[in-house]
């Protein structure tokens, strides 16, 4: 036992760094090359690549505005169905089910995170495209066709399509990390709350409450995955880069385009502003997190906040 | 606490100027090492179009029955990657639906050889329920569909075209290739052709810039069939292996000649056959909108590209051998694949080609060996 004393400890805590260290360098490796990369198209471009509305590799013209727009509004959209539906599964696996019923609906949770990309895809073209095309999407053009998303021609490919592949996808995840979160909330605290005489619905308030950045977490996660999500989308989205409000016509996401056309891109500018688009899906995603990150701190603030009232 | 921070940043930063040293280092990967394994087993290296892959593998099959010794490992990576990669000499041969341009040859550090091997073609398909005779179409209908100036079925000009056909009164859903491909680039170069409004807007390459607001994007040929096959009112372009091998509805497009033709071999080879004499030393031929009461309009050769100056006897010698016994005896296996072989003048030609394939200025192929 003594043998290993302090030299071992060194050994062992040198071996840490060296891990922890392999993470930054990837991070650095990745950001240089991706910056080293995409100098033509940023030094020929400016900031004008983040803002053009036009990609013409024909005519070497890159403007990235209608892929981060259908990057940011598909998982917006995909966020806006998962989350609602992921809490509601996690609470009630929780905090309602019996044990017989909880078990198998979390392994089929569990089983729907782990299908490939490229089946939910197919599931997408063969399924879900017909299913928008002739009957939720003719639904929401019969009752809200006078707003601005609703318009325009009905192909069962678009945006929409996209995002709601993309929450069936983050569903899993988001429910999985949420239900964690709940279950590490103690059960004094419901106990406490019903033996005030709360009700179940007021409990699960409470219980959320305390669970709040553990969710917002889950939901940042889950906003990871949608945003870098590739394969199912391109078979879904239709690959056109244009801004419509409408959510029926096509879009493109910075991920689609980058499967789609790296393998081909073989002009020099054209393969840079590729990668500047990487970039931007890295900035994208930094931002993001980062902003949840505030949100989280906010959030873990106000409950302390509460805590101490 | 501080320390170990100290001690991650100078890591980092270490990595920054490892990576940033490797990024202007020379290119990685070079074939050009040895070209056996010791026990007498040739390799090579071929990449590049996706279209002629089904009968490059039927060729490399039946040739390494002859040629137990020889090894050959073709990759359908895409036509742009396989000029890419040929340019860079990763690979031993490249192969391109659509022949180099001249400013991209440029760019290679010897001589390269454009070698014709089978001819493709591209077909219109389309998801139109109830329609089951196949439609007629014309360059300018076609154009007119993907400018978005034709926007429904039963539009008079599609009509005029088409007198026995009920077309429905639905809008069409134009559908097009996402990805740079050498499919694409046959197919738009046919209608700039044809049409000028088309070549002043849209233009023939491999990835043009289409209509905006008009039709939906798919990668590849398969990404293409599936929207078409799952959209109703769609209508897209893919290679004609693909569509006879899934048994699509394909259009009848109207030829030079007036004529209104199917998308077959035979159709395809009356093409080539029809411009076999215009066929220019470079061998670098388009073969669009070709003349002859047959010819199907939307065909095209595919190419292998090779050195003309090997730097391995071995394998140089090896490659000009199975490029010769592809062009001739492995021509048999085309129809089957739905390729249509090159027209005999056409042969004659690339013989030439390979005879002109040499190691240290020697030829490494000896004409005719029959």
């Amino acid at each position: 036992m003594a043998k290993t004393g302090t030299l071992g400890d060194k050994i062992f805590r040198s071996i840490l760094v060296v891990f922890a260290a392999t993470i930054i360098l990837i991070v650095a490796a990745m950001i240089v090359m991706m910056v080293w990369n995409s100098l033509p198209s940023i030094s020929r471009f400016g900031l004008g690549f983040l803002t053009g509305r036009s990609w013409q590799p024909a005519s070497d013209i890159y403007g990235a505005l209608p892929f981060i727009y259908g990057t940011i509004v598909s998982s917006l959209i995909a966020l806006v169905i998962a989350v609602p539906i992921s809490l509601g599964i996690a609470i009630f696996l929780v905090e309602q089910a019996p044990k017989s019923v909880a078990s198998p609906i979390a392994f089929m949770v569990e089983l729907l995170a782990a299908i490939p990309s490229v089946v939910y895809g197919l599931w997408g073209i063969f399924v879900l495209a017909p299913f928008i095309r002739n009957y939720l999407g003719v639904f929401l053009q019969d009752y809200f066709g006078w707003l601005p998303f609703f318009q325009g021609r009905l192909t069962g490919i678009g945006m929409l399509t996209g995002g709601v592949i993309m929450a069936i996808m983050v569903t899993p995840i988001i429910t999985a990390v949420v239900r964690d979160v709940l279950e590490v909330v103690p059960t004094t605290q419901r106990e406490a709350a019903l033996a005030l005489g709360a009700t179940k619905w007021e409990t699960t308030l409470i219980v959320l409450k305390n669970a709040s950045s553990g969710i917002a977490g889950a939901v940042v996660l889950g906003l990871g995955r949608a945003l870098g999500e590739t394969m199912a989308v391109t078979m879904v989205i239709g690959n056109a880069p244009q801004i419509s409000p409408s959510l029926f016509e096509p879009a493109y996401t910075i991920a689609s385009v980058l499967a789609a056309n790296f393998a081909e891109a073989t002009d020099k500018l054209y393969l840079s502003a590729l990668i500047e688009m990487g970039l931007v899906l890295f900035l994208v995603t930094f931002v993001v997190n980062a902003f949840a990150k505030v949100l989280v701190m906010g959030v873990a603030r106000g409950t302390n906040a509460a805590k101490q009232t | 606490m501080r320390h170990f921070r100290n001690t991650l940043l100078g890591i980092g930063l270490a990595a920054i100027a490892i990576v940033g040293f490797g990024c202007s280092g020379a290119p990685i990967g070079d074939s050009n090492g040895s070209s056996g394994d010791g026990s007498g087993n040739i390799g090579l290296q071929g990449s590049g179009a996706s279209f002629p892959k089904p009968i490059y593998e039927k060729w490399v099959n039946e040739y390494q029955k002859i040629n137990p010794k020889i090894r050959i490992d073709y990759q359908s990576t895409g036509s742009g990657a396989g000029q890419k990669a040929i340019l860079s000499r990763t690979v031993d041969f490249g192969a391109s639906d659509d022949p180099m341009k001249d400013e991209d040859l440029a760019k290679a550090d010897s001589d390269l050889i454009h070698i014709p091997t089978v001819l493709g073609a591209v077909v219109m398909t389309y998801n139109l329920e109830g329609v089951d005779k196949p439609l007629n179409l014309t360059a300018e209908t076609i154009a007119g569909i993907y400018l978005g100036e034709i926007k429904k079925w039963n539009d008079a000009k599609l009509k005029a075209d088409n007198p026995d056909v009920n077309l429905p009164d639905a809008e069409i859903t134009p559908v097009y290739r996402a990805d740079s491909s050498g499919t694409t680039a046959v197919f738009t170069d046919y209608l700039a052709k044809t049409v000028p409004a088309f070549k002043d807007k849209i233009g023939a390459s491999k990835q043009p810039n289409w209509a905006k607001g008009v039709g939906i994007g798919a990668p590849r040929n398969d990404g293409v069939m599936g929207q078409v096959k799952q959209t109703p009112n769609t209508i897209g372009y893919v290679e004609i292996a693909f569509a006879k091998a899934n048994n699509l509805p394909t259009a009848l497009i109207k030829n030079k000649a007036g004529k209104f033709v199917e998308a077959s071999i035979e159709n395809v080879s009356a093409a080539a056959a029809g411009t076999a004499s215009e066929m220019p030393e470079d061998m670098r031929l388009k073969i669009t909108n070709a003349d002859g009461d047959s010819a199907y309009p939307i065909s095209s050769y595919t190419y292998i590209l090779v050195y003309k100056e090997q730097k391995d006897a071995v394998k140089g010698k090896a490659l000009a051998d199975f490029l010769w016994w592809a062009v001739h005896d492995g021509s048999k296996y085309a129809n089957d694949l739905h390729y249509a072989p090159l027209p005999e003048e056409v042969v004659k030609k690339v013989e030439a080609k390979i005879g002109m394939i040499t190691a240290d200025g020697k030829p490494l192929h000896q004409g005719s060996e029959k």
